[in-house]
C-alpha cells in the first residue's frame, strides 16, 4: 500500500487546524481589548457565580459511555465483514447474526433494568 | 500542478507542495462555502417562518413596489466582517489552552471530512481505501472539542451542556455508523469514490430505511433540528459555547453550518449517487467521451452540489418544522428504537443481498435493477412493520398519560 | 533522513510526550487530553506501518470511545484540578525501573530484528520497505474473510460478542438505578 493518500491527510490536518487558528488570531488582532471585571465574569444568567463548576458528576453518564464503547467495538468488528461481504458465504451472515443477536439481548437487558433512563 | 513545481524543485517536493496547496484550497473552499450555506439556510428558514429572511445587504437593482432584487446576498459577508471586529472575551478562571483549542478542534473535525469527499470523478482530495471509517474517526474529534469547550469555560451551564452534548453525540453515533455499513456492504468498499461508482441505481431507491436512519442520526450528531435541546437558542443560554465570543463563537457557528451542509454532501455521496448523472453511463465520464473529461467533471460537480443542496434543504425543513425533544425522550428514542432498528435493518439488507444471486458483481444498470427492486419491497415491508410498532407505542403512551392525568374518565371510557 | 523517518519521529514524540505529560500533570482533565494525544500518535504509527484500517480503528475506538469513557470517569472524581505533586520520594525508583524495562525491551527486540534480516536496524530504513509478497493486496478484505472463517478466527469473533455482552451487563450492575437520588452535580452549594 502506498502512503501517498495519507500524506494528503496529514497536510489536510495541518491546513484544517491552521485555517480556524488564523481566523481566531485575526479576530484577536482586529478586535478591541477593553477588559472589565464584570464583563469577564462567567455568565450564569446574571447571578454571581458561586463555587467552582469543576465538581463531581454522578455515574449516570458513565453507563451511556460504557454501552457506547461496547457498540463502537462491535461496529468496528462489522466493518471488515461488510467490506468483504460479497466474497463471503451464507455462513458468515449466520455468524454475524449470532454476534448482533447477543448484543441486542444485552441491550434489551440494559433497557429492562432501566439503566438507560435519564433521571 | 505537480508539473509546474517540478521546474523549480525536485519531484518529491513538487508532489508535497501540490498536495499542501490542494489541502489549503479544499479547506478554505469548505469554510468559505459556509457563507453561502448560512445565507441559503437563513433564506429558507425565513420562508418557513413566513418572512423574507435577509433582504437588505448587498448590491442590486431596485424593483417594483420598492422591493429590492438584492436578496441580501452580502449578509454573510457583513456578518463575517462584523465578527472579525468583535472583542475576544475570555472570562475569568477559564482553562486557557482547553478553552482556546476547543473551537479549533470542533471546526477541524468538520473540515477534515472534506478530505475524502469526491467532488467529481477526478476531483477528490484523496481517495482513501478506508474512507467511510475515516469519516467516523474524524467525527470523534468534534466530541472531544465539545467536551473541552464545556470544561474549559469555568461555567456550570457550559459544563453540564458540554457533557450532555457528549451523551447525545456518542449515543447517536451508533445508528449512524451502522447505517453507514449498508452502503459499504452493497458497494463492497469503504472508498467513497468506489461507493459512488457502484451506484448504478442510487442506494436511496433500494434502501430508503437506511437513508432515514442516517438522516435522523446525522441531524442529531449535528445537534440541530429537533435535537438542538442543548443549544436551545430560542429558550435558554447557548449550551456549551455560552462563554465564547467573537471569532471563537463564530467558529462554533461555522462548524455547525458546515457540518449541516457536509451531511447533505455525505447523503448525496452515499445514497444519492454522488456526482453520477442519471442515465449517463459511467465510462462516458471516466473516459471523457463526447464532451471531454473536464466538462464531464464539471457536470458531475454541479450534479453533486445539486443533490447535496436537496438533502440540505430536507434537513433545514426538518429543523424548521419539528418541535424540540426532551433529553430523556431523545436518549430513549435512540437506545430503544434507533439502535435496534439499525442493526436489524443491517441484517435484513445483508440477508436479502445474499439471497439474490449475482449481487457480488454489479457492473451495469441491468445488474442493479432486480436487487434494488427486491430491497425496495423489503424496505416497504419494514416501514409498515416499524409504523405498526410506533403506532402501538403511541397508543400505550397516550393510555398511560390519560390514566395518570384523568384517572376517572379512563375507567368510564377505556382506550381500545 | 527520509520523510517517513521524520514523520515517525514526530509521531513518536507525540506518543511519548503525551504519555509523559499524562503522569506528570496535576490536572486530571488535562491528563485525559494528553492521553488522547498519545493515542493519536499511536494511530499515526499504525498508518505509517501501512495498516490504515488499524490506525482509523485506533482513533474510533480509543480516542472516540475509550478516552471519552475515561473523561467521564474523571468527572466522577471529586478532585480534578488539584492532584498532589507526583514527584514524591518514589519517583527515582520508578525512573530506575523504567530504564531497566527499556534495556530489557532492546535486548529482546534486537535479536528478533536481526532474525528478520534487518542488520543494524536502529540505523537502517529497511523496515519501512514492504516487499510485495509480505502484504496482502487488500488487507481489510483479508481481515473480513478470516474473521468469519471457521478455520481461522470465528471462535474469537463470537467470544468477543460474549465479552461485549458481559461488559454491558456489568455496566448495569455498576450503576443500578434506585440507589442514587443525588442531583446531577452534588457540590453546587
Amino acid at each position: 500500500m502506498s502512503l501517498h493518500p495519507w500524506i494528503f491527510i496529514g497536510l489536510f490536518f495541518i491546513a484544517s487546524a491552521a485555517l480556524p487558528s488564523v481566523a481566531i488570531g485575526a479576530n484577536w488582532l482586529l478586535g478591541p481589548k477593553r477588559p472589565n471585571s464584570v464583563k469577564h465574569e462567567p455568565y450564569e444568567c446574571g447571578v454571581e457565580m458561586v463555587g467552582s463548576p469543576w465538581a463531581q458528576f454522578r455515574a449516570q453518564w458513565y453507563v451511556f459511555a460504557l454501552v457506547y464503547v461496547v457498540f463502537d467495538v462491535e461496529v468496528v468488528f462489522l466493518f471488515p465483514w461488510a467490506y468483504a461481504y460479497n466474497s463471503l458465504g451464507l455462513f458468515a451472515l449466520f455468524e454475524v447474526f449470532v454476534f448482533i443477536a447477543l448484543l441486542l439481548v444485552a441491550l434489551w437487558y440494559v433497557v429492562r433494568k432501566d439503566a438507560l433512563e435519564w433521571s | 500542478m505537480t508539473g509546474l513545481f517540478e521546474n523549480i524543485v525536485s519531484h518529491g517536493w513538487a508532489v508535497f507542495l501540490a498536495k499542501l496547496i490542494g489541502a489549503f484550497v479544499v479547506g478554505t473552499a469548505g469554510l468559505l462555502w459556509t457563507l453561502i450555506g448560512i445565507w441559503f439556510e437563513r433564506k429558507v428558514a425565513g420562508r418557513f417562518q413566513d418572512r423574507l429572511g435577509p433582504n437588505r445587504v448587498g448590491l442590486g437593482p431596485k424593483g417594483r413596489f420598492n422591493l429590492s432584487y438584492k436578496f441580501g446576498w452580502a449578509q454573510s459577508i457583513a456578518d463575517l466582517i462584523k465578527i472579525f471586529l468583535k472583542e475576544d472575551i475570555r472570562n475569568t478562571g477559564t482553562d486557557r489552552w482547553t478553552f482556546n483549542l476547543a473551537p479549533i478542534m470542533v471546526t477541524m473535525s468538520v473540515v477534515l471530512l472534506w478530505a475524502v469527499i469526491p467532488f467529481s470523478d477526478g476531483w477528490i482530495g484523496t481517495d482513501l481505501n478506508v474512507g467511510v471509517a475515516y469519516l467516523i474517526a474524524v467525527g470523534g474529534i468534534g466530541t472531544i472539542g465539545v467536551m473541552m469547550a464545556g470544561w474549559g469555560s469555568n461555567n456550570k451551564y457550559s459544563l453540564l451542556a458540554g457533557f450532555r452534548s457528549v451523551a447525545q453525540l456518542i449515543s447517536y453515533e451508533i445508528p449512524m455508523v451502522v447505517a453507514l455499513l449498508v452502503p459499504v456492504l452493497m458497494a463492497g468498499s469503504m472508498s467513497t469514490q468506489t461507493i459512488i461508482r457502484q451506484q448504478y441505481i442510487a442506494f436511496m431507491f433500494a434502501v430508503p430505511m437506511t437513508l432515514l436512519i442516517f438522516l435522523i442520526s446525522g441531524q442529531a450528531e449535528n445537534g440541530r433540528g429537533p435535537f438542538d435541546l442543548l443549544e436551545g437558542e430560542s429558550e435558554i443560554v447557548a449550551g456549551f459555547h455560552v462563554e465564547y465570543s467573537g471569532m471563537k463563537f463564530g467558529m462554533f457557528m461555522v462548524s455547525e453550518f458546515l457540518h449541516a451542509f457536509t451531511l447533505g454532501l455525505l447523503t448525496a455521496i452515499l445514497f444519492m449517487g454522488g456526482w453520477r448523472i442519471p442515465f449517463v453511463p459511467l465510462d462516458w465520464v471516466q473516459e471523457g467521451k463526447y464532451l471531454g473529461s473536464f466538462i464531464w467533471n464539471l457536470l458531475g460537480f454541479v450534479m453533486l452540489l445539486s443533490k447535496a443542496m436537496i438533502a440540505y434543504f430536507v434537513l433545514i425543513w426538518v429543523r424548521m418544522t419539528l418541535p424540540r425533544l426532551r433529553i430523556d425522550h431523545l436518549l430513549n428514542f435512540n437506545w430503544k428504537f434507533l439502535v435496534p432498528l439499525s442493526l436489524i435493518n443491517l441484517l435484513v439488507v445483508a440477508f436479502v443481498w445474499k439471497a439474490i444471486p449475482g449481487t457480488d458483481a454489479i457492473n451495469s444498470f441491468a445488474d442493479a435493477f432486480i436487487p434494488s427492486v427486491v430491497l425496495l419491497i423489503v424496505n416497504m415491508a419494514m416501514f409498515l412493520g416499524v409504523g405498526a410498532v410506533l403506532a402501538d407505542k403511541g397508543r400505550q403512551e397516550r393510555a398511560r398519560v390519560a390514566a395518570r392525568v384523568y384517572p376517572e374518565t379512563v375507567e368510564a371510557a377505556p382506550t381500545n | 533522513m527520509t520523510v517517513e523517518l521524520l514523520v515517525f519521529l514526530i509521531l513518536s514524540a507525540l506518543t511519548l510526550g503525551g504519555g509523559m505529560l499524562v503522569v506528570t500533570t496535576r490536572n486530571l482533565f488535562h491528563a485525559g487530553l494528553y492521553l488522547m494525544i498519545s493515542l493519536f500518535g499511536v494511530a499515526g504509527l499504525f498508518v505509517l506501518l501501512t495498516a490504515p484500517f488499524l490506525g482509523v480503528v485506533q482513533v474510533i475506538v480509543y480516542i472516540g470511545a475509550i478516552a471519552i469513557l475515561i473523561m467521564l470517569a474523571i468527572m466522577l472524581s471529586p478532585n480534578i484540578t488539584n492532584l498532589p505533586n507526583p514527584f514524591t520520594a518514589q519517583w527515582p525508583v520508578g525512573a530506575a525501573l523504567a530504564v531497566i524495562f527499556f534495556v530489557m525491551l532492546i535486548t529482546v527486540v534486537t535479536p528478533v530484528m536481526n532474525e528478520l534480516g534487518a542488520d543494524d536496524w536502529v540505523n537502517s530504513d529497511q523496515l519501512t520497505v514492504d516487499t510485495a509478497g509480505d502484504v496482502p493486496a487488500d488487507g481489510i478484505a483479508t481481515l473480513g474473510e478470516e474473521l468469519v472463517d471457521p478455520h481461522k478466527y470465528m471462535l474469537p469473533f463470537e467470544v468477543a460478542s460474549v465479552l461485549l455482552m458481559a461488559a454491558m451487563i456489568g455496566a448495569v450492575l455498576l450503576v443500578h438505578p434506585g440507589k442514587q437520588a443525588e442531583d446531577v452535580i452534588e457540590d453546587v452549594a
